[in-house]
């Protein structure tokens, strides 16, 4: 498996604040990598980090086998960028922007550029300055997609879209993959991250908190279970198992969360009382989400 | 609000029917007052010092005018002079000491007055700022209102404490009312002219173009009048621009104060038609409409980008040096007819340094303003580079296979053309008016040309100064304009206000040639360029080893 991207121990402040803070990120060549992250994780310095507009203090990154901050105008033929907010040149067009975007990155497919105009009901006509913020992204997105390259860079872009251009923005970014091309998708959508990223990385504070597939990062989590048996249970028999938390037993009816390790002792035990009834639901994003930023309590640490 | 459900009904604005809508006026006085509680007294307090100062070193300078007024008369009266700072009204002490200073100072406050209206008007619509404020408690016409009204205290206040500072140094208390009612017709024009610019067009940039296009052609207008001869037609342009009338006031001389009456007309009318134009057209919109534009670029690159970009500005300027090139020729041919006395050779060579004929002093003195106003045009090019990156929009263009050096050249390249360019335009279509006069076309273009494009390395000078700031010090850009101020202050006002020939130097273009008529000397012109050079390139460096966005 080659990268596209590696990064390792990246460092940077800026004054006071520590944006990044040794984070690692490795993008494979070929996959949908979501990165999430809150506000303010450092996900944009990232970005902006890969594109060589701002330099890291410590740590190394690589793009596509190039250094982001030396090989700026090689790199960039291959890769393509939306930034979060778009901002337009107000007296210019966006089919000229679009266009611009192209010419400056070696030219344009033209089929591409009418096909993905379409798709997102973007008219070209109009001036930066009477675009929305959604048709601004649009035009940013439409100038990425109808080039050849390599890599997407996409900082949070579906911002301001439509539940119709989030669907379409979907499709293009799967196409994209198909026909080989690798994308690094941050985002703070866990829905759109679940339904096209092959794998994610987590990042809190500047730092990476996990990553790997869904199916590694929920294998990470706790499942919640939710069963009725047939005869009631000593709510000590299910608290004193290994890795169960949250649990509440009243009687025959018990609910509460498992490491996946431990599913099976579990359910040992509450198979020998009789199954009458039993949901077993695997973390969403969502909970895997919450969990990474769970504030670090000591009240929290007790209650566990 | 309610006039935006019926956006043009003809003379009809749904507000007029029920409110005022004035509502919140104050509450956005007070808001545009506290945004503005620098700039408001800062330029306040600058306008009415540089006029008591300059005032008080003339009066320590000539503490008794009587033996050097016939010496000063010719000069004072000489066409050139007049065409940049207008006519004297009197040869009085008080005249005299402010001769410089009154229409230069009624320009400063025309600015201030479009600067503050302009704010809290089209770019706070065009921000969408004005958006978020009309949604709460806030009359259709409640911004508009409150820009006039700050922006009209800014102006009486210059005017009655430049008044007060004339009097307290000294100046005769008449004059120096009248001084301030000089100031006040012309000021309050400019708040009304602006606040009808601010409701043409969609953006900020095009109210500029209004406002400030007219504060040129007002310029020029009584440039024309105030050179004219005596009972030529001419004469009455004076009497139409707005900053005509500041001369006419004739602060020191007749004290004519029944000008401001021209003044009050004009701000009224202006301000009523900005309303009026502002209860027929919807938040955002201008009364000139904007096209659909096209749905293919052609655009390939960051130098075309640029240029397209700068376009408008520079076609702008090139038309304005075209005019003041025809301007300047052609009021050489008054300067020859003045009456050429040894006196008045002698005085204006005091004032301007130069070693040739009347003519060319007149051409030197008159270049080296057009030089500085090209150093503006180089500075605002530049200075460009900020609002790219501050906007963001300069991320999406390097996210691109752009280096930012080469975004950084295009600029300064683009820079050095216009400022280039706009010289080279003074200098021919002046040579051209010119020789057409005296018969020697060809030579006169030659002199001219040549003498406009000496003082290019001291415009680059200025242009790199912008760089360096935009590359080392990114947040501090607008300090080019301010170097940009100093120099000129230095260049017009340093000798008047005593200052020391080290710190007048400062300024580069204490440095340019008096050309026609004196010698180039080629050492301060390289060492210019040297300086240019050098600084480019410690910003270009700079640029290159920071973070992007700064």
């Amino acid at each position: 498996m080659t990268s596209a991207i590696q990064v390792h121990d990246l460092r940077k402040t800026f004054g006071r604040t520590v944006a990044l803070d040794g984070l690692d990120l490795e993008v494979a060549t070929g996959e949908v990598h979501g990165f999430l992250g809150p506000n303010g994780a450092g996900k944009s310095t990232t970005l902006r980090i890969l594109l060589g507009l701002v330099r890291a203090d410590g740590g190394s990154a690589t793009l596509l086998g190039g250094d982001p901050w030396r090989d700026v105008e090689s790199l960039h033929r291959r890769i393509a960028y939306v930034p979060g907010d778009v901002a337009l040149w107000p007296n210019l067009t966006g089919g000229e922007v679009i266009d611009l975007l192209a010419r400056l990155r070696g030219g344009l497919d033209e089929k591409r550029r009418a096909d993905m105009l379409e798709r997102f009901a973007l008219d070209p006509t109009k001036k930066g300055r009477s675009y929305s913020k959604g048709n601004r992204q649009k035009v940013a997105l439409v100038a990425a997609l109808s080039t050849d390259v390599e890599l997407l860079l996409l900082d949070e872009p579906t911002s301001g879209l439509d539940p119709l251009m989030e669907a379409v923005f979907k499709d293009a970014v799967r196409e994209f993959r198909s026909g080989g091309g690798t994308v690094l998708l941050s985002s703070h959508i866990l829905s759109e991250v679940e339904s096209v990223c092959d794998r994610v990385s987590i990042i809190r504070d500047g730092r990476n908190v996990e990553s790997g597939t869904l199916t590694q990062l929920r294998h990470l989590s706790r499942t919640t279970i939710d069963a009725t048996l047939d005869r009631p249970v000593d709510p000590g028999a299910i608290t004193v198992l290994a890795g169960v938390v949250d649990a509440v037993v009243s009687g025959e009816h018990v609910t509460c969360s498992v490491e996946s390790g431990h599913l099976g002792e579990l359910l040992d035990v509450l198979g020998r009382h009789g199954i009458r009834s039993l949901t077993s639901a695997p973390p969403t994003l969502e909970e895997l989400f919450m969990e990474q930023y769970r504030p670090v309590e000591p009240e929290a640490a007790s209650h566990a | 609000m309610t006039a935006a459900t019926a956006p043009r009904t003809a003379g009809a604005p749904a507000a007029r029917a029920g409110t005022s809508g004035l509502t919140g006026t104050g509450t956005l006085v007070r808001l545009a007052a506290r945004r503005d509680r620098v700039l408001i007294p800062v330029s306040v307090l600058a306008l009415a010092g540089v006029v008591a100062s300059s005032a008080q070193a003339t009066i320590a300078l000539y503490p008794d005018l009587g033996p050097a007024i016939d010496a000063f008369r010719s000069t004072l009266e000489n066409p050139a002079l007049v065409a940049l700072y207008g006519p004297i009204s009197s040869l009085t002490i008080g005249a005299f000491s402010t001769f410089k200073t009154v229409l230069m100072g009624a320009v400063f406050l025309c600015l201030l007055a479009y600067v503050v209206v302009r704010r809290h008007t089209r770019t706070e619509e065009e921000e969408g700022r004005l958006e978020l404020l009309g949604a709460g408690v806030v009359g259709r016409r409640a911004p508009l209102a409150a820009a006039v009204l700050l922006s009209t205290v800014a102006v009486v206040a210059t005017c009655v404490l430049t008044a007060a500072s004339a009097v307290a140094v000294g100046l005769d208390p008449a004059g120096s009312i009248a001084l301030g009612v000089a100031w006040l017709t012309v000021g309050l024009t400019w708040v009304g002219v602006t606040a009808v610019a601010a409701q043409l067009t969609e953006t900020a940039r095009g109210t500029a173009g209004f406002a400030l296009g007219a504060l040129g052609v007002a310029y020029l207008l009584r440039a024309a009048g105030d050179t004219a001869g005596d009972g030529s037609p001419l004469r009455a342009l004076s009497w139409i621009s707005p900053l005509g009338w500041v001369g006419k006031v004739s602060a020191f001389g007749q004290n004519r104060l029944w000008v401001l009456v021209l003044g009050l007309l004009a701000y009224a009318a202006l301000v009523l038609t900005a309303f009026a134009l502002l209860g027929r057209r919807d938040l955002g919109a201008g009364v000139l409409p904007s096209r659909p534009g096209a749905s293919r670029g052609s655009l390939g690159s960051v130098g075309r980008l640029t240029l397209r970009l700068a376009r408008g500005t520079i076609v702008g300027w090139v038309v304005a040096f075209l005019v003041l090139g025809g301007l300047v020729g052609s009021i050489a041919g008054n300067v020859q007819a003045f009456l050429e006395s040894d006196e008045t050779t002698k005085m204006l060579r005091r004032l301007g340094g130069g070693a040739g004929s009347i003519v060319d002093t007149f051409f030197a003195t008159e270049l080296h303003v057009a030089a500085v106003a090209a150093a503006a045009l180089g500075i605002s090019l530049v200075t460009r580079m900020r609002s790219e990156e501050a906007s963001g929009r300069l991320e999406a263009l390097l996210g691109a296979p752009v280096h930012r050096d080469r975004w950084a050249l295009a600029h300064l390249g683009l820079a050095v053309a216009a400022t280039t360019l706009v010289m080279t335009i003074i200098g021919l279509v002046a040579g051209a008016v010119d020789g057409s006069r005296t018969g020697d076309v060809p030579g006169s273009i030659g002199s001219l040309t040549g003498a406009a494009l000496a003082t290019l390395p001291a415009v680059w000078v200025c242009v790199a100064v912008a760089l360096l700031l935009v590359g080392a010090a990114p947040r501090l850009t607008g300090l080019a304009w301010a170097a940009l101020i100093v120099f000129l202050v230095l260049g017009e006002l340093g000798a008047l206000m005593d200052l020391p020939g080290w710190l007048i130097a400062i300024s580069p273009f204490d440095h340019v040639p008096m050309l026609p008529g004196g010698s180039l000397e080629p050492l301060p012109l390289a060492a210019l360029l040297a300086v240019f050079a050098v600084v480019a390139v410690l910003g270009l460096t700079a640029l290159r080893r920071r973070d992007i966005p700064a």
